[in-house]
């Protein structure tokens, strides 16, 4: 299982990538083993300002579909539209071209709640 | 939970499994995409051995299936195979299910995993005053389904069978991977062609390995619950317990071909008054004109956004590549080429009402 370290992570199998003010989140590695072959990403919250835990999206395998929640507070400015015509990028590069959102987040103090690496592994008995 | 008699196989194969129907089965293995494909391609093979079985023998075994399923199994010969449903006493549908002719006076009734105890209490119901000789072998017998265009050619080298001279809905017993007294039965869930093989629990390893022996050279593959389920869909078969269940009337779910009133069955007088007025909602295919997947439960709604069905049934179909389903909606809407559309989460998506099968080879 891949859980590159210098990433951070949620307890919905997300992943965080800050840059400055931009927060990159996908799901995991972990999570799209789960989910199967991913057939549809959709965000329709492009532009809107979402709190923390709000559904952002959804992400539908064949056999099921997941909702997307906020890592943390703030403005969706970006949807990877790449995945509207590759969604299986998620399975097979989950931490690359498989991203899904990038978050102008609103709280910095959030991003210390997020999970470390190694509190991922140990949430998913890696 | 129960496991089948290659629970071990699987789980060595790197599957995922899940609960389902009570028994721990596989869902997938390499993926669900690459599974669908092999079998609309290829071969694959599905071990369904969840699947219930019931012999009924003797001199009244006959009149019992006719008594308690809706098709009329009077027609069967010697080697054939027949698809039938076991009405309720409410207009609604108990199960569905495959009835063989196995000997003159020996029927073998498969059904869905999910009703083999409410099956047998049915049935049993209506055998007191018949009083044929029933036997549940769910638990003895195993059956693998080894499904797609190259399962005659790839599985001919395993039996002195003529595979390619069994019709569809036949079936022959006799050697296969090395075992006498297998049935081997031109039927399946998929749509693509191949059989049904139905042997002991004590012999099935057996069979599995000499099949994937036989299929190496045409690229055989272990398929999962999920690829079954996209596979039946795209072909517009029902789902006991999605698409019909204790509620829904054959007719309603477009199974009047198997409901025949050449004899007396359980409801039959009730059936036949449903068939005589049209009835008021039907179960329908449909595609989504734009992009989403249509999920069982979701409201089916007209263009003003009112509710007038609900999906049974969706998917995204791997080899049409758009979103499918089936639902019920009243019959006035249910026209094929009529506009539709599906409550996806905040969006009502437009789909079009068409006849399936959805995916025709």
């Amino acid at each position: 299982m891949n859980i590159p370290a210098e990433l951070k992570y949620t307890k919905d199998h997300e992943w965080v990538k800050i840059d400055g003010d931009i927060a990159t989140v996908g799901i995991t590695d972990f999570a799209q083993s789960e989910l199967g072959d991913i057939v549809y990403v959709e965000v329709e919250t492009v532009d809107e300002t979402l709190d923390k835990e709000e559904v952002f999206g959804t992400v539908e395998a064949v056999k099921t579909v997941s909702d997307l929640f906020q890592p943390l507070s703030g403005e969706i400015v970006e949807f990877n539209e790449a995945l509207e015509d590759a969604p299986e990028n998620v399975n097979s590069d989950p931490y690359g071209s498989g991203w899904m959102v990038k978050i102008k987040f609103s709280d910095a103090s959030e991003v210390d709640g997020l999970l470390s690496a190694d509190d991922y592994k140990a949430l998913i008995g890696a | 939970m129960k496991n089948t008699a290659l629970t071990q196989t699987h789980e060595a194969l790197g599957a995922k499994m899940v609960p389902f129907a009570g028994y721990n089965m596989p869902v997938s293995y390499e993926g669900i995409n690459v599974e669908h494909e092999t079998v609309r391609k290829a071969v694959g093979v599905f071990d369904v051995s969840h699947m219930g079985e019931f012999l009924i023998e003797g001199p009244k075994a006959l009149d019992l299936i006719q008594k308690v399923s809706s098709n009329d199994a009077s027609k069967l010969t010697l080697g054939k195979a027949q698809y039938s449903c076991l009405p309720n006493e409410t207009g609604g549908i108990v199960d569905d299910l495959i009835v063989y002719r196995i000997k003159e006076e020996t029927y073998l009734l498969v059904v869905n995993a999910s009703n083999i105890d409410k099956d047998w209490a049915h049935i049993s119901k209506y055998n007191e005053e018949i009083g044929a000789t029933m036997r549940n072998i769910s638990d003895e017998f195993s059956l693998l389904a080894i499904q797609g265009p190259k399962a005659v050619e790839a599985m001919q080298s395993l039996t002195s069978v003529d595979l390619a001279s069994i019709k569809f809905y036949n079936f022959v017993v006799g050697d296969f991977a090395g075992i006498d007294n297998v049935i081997i039965s031109a039927t399946g869930y998929t749509g693509s062609g191949g059989f049904e093989i139905y042997c002991k629990n004590s012999e099935v390893q057996q069979v599995w390995d000499k099949v994937f022996e036989a299929g190496a050279a045409y690229d055989i593959k272990p398929i999962g619950l999920a690829a079954r389920d996209t596979l039946r869909l795209e072909m517009g078969y029902c789902l006991y317990g999605n698409d019909i269940d204790d509620s829904t009337s054959p007719f309603e779910a477009g199974l009047g071909w198997i409901t025949k009133f050449t004899k007396d069955f359980v409801n039959s007088e009730a059936l036949a008054k449903i068939k005589a007025h049209a009835p008021e909602r039907k179960l329908i295919g449909f595609e989504l004109d734009e992009r989403g997947i249509p999920r069982q439960g979701y409201d089916i709604v007209d263009g003003q956004g009112k509710t007038i069905g609900v999906v049974t049934s969706g998917t995204m179909s791997p080899s049409l590549g758009k979103g499918i389903g089936l639902g019920y909606v009243p019959s006035v809407f249910a026209e094929a080429g009529s506009k539709i559309h599906i409550q996806i989460r905040k969006n009502a998506v437009p789909a079009t009402i068409v006849k399936p099968p959805f995916y025709k080879g």
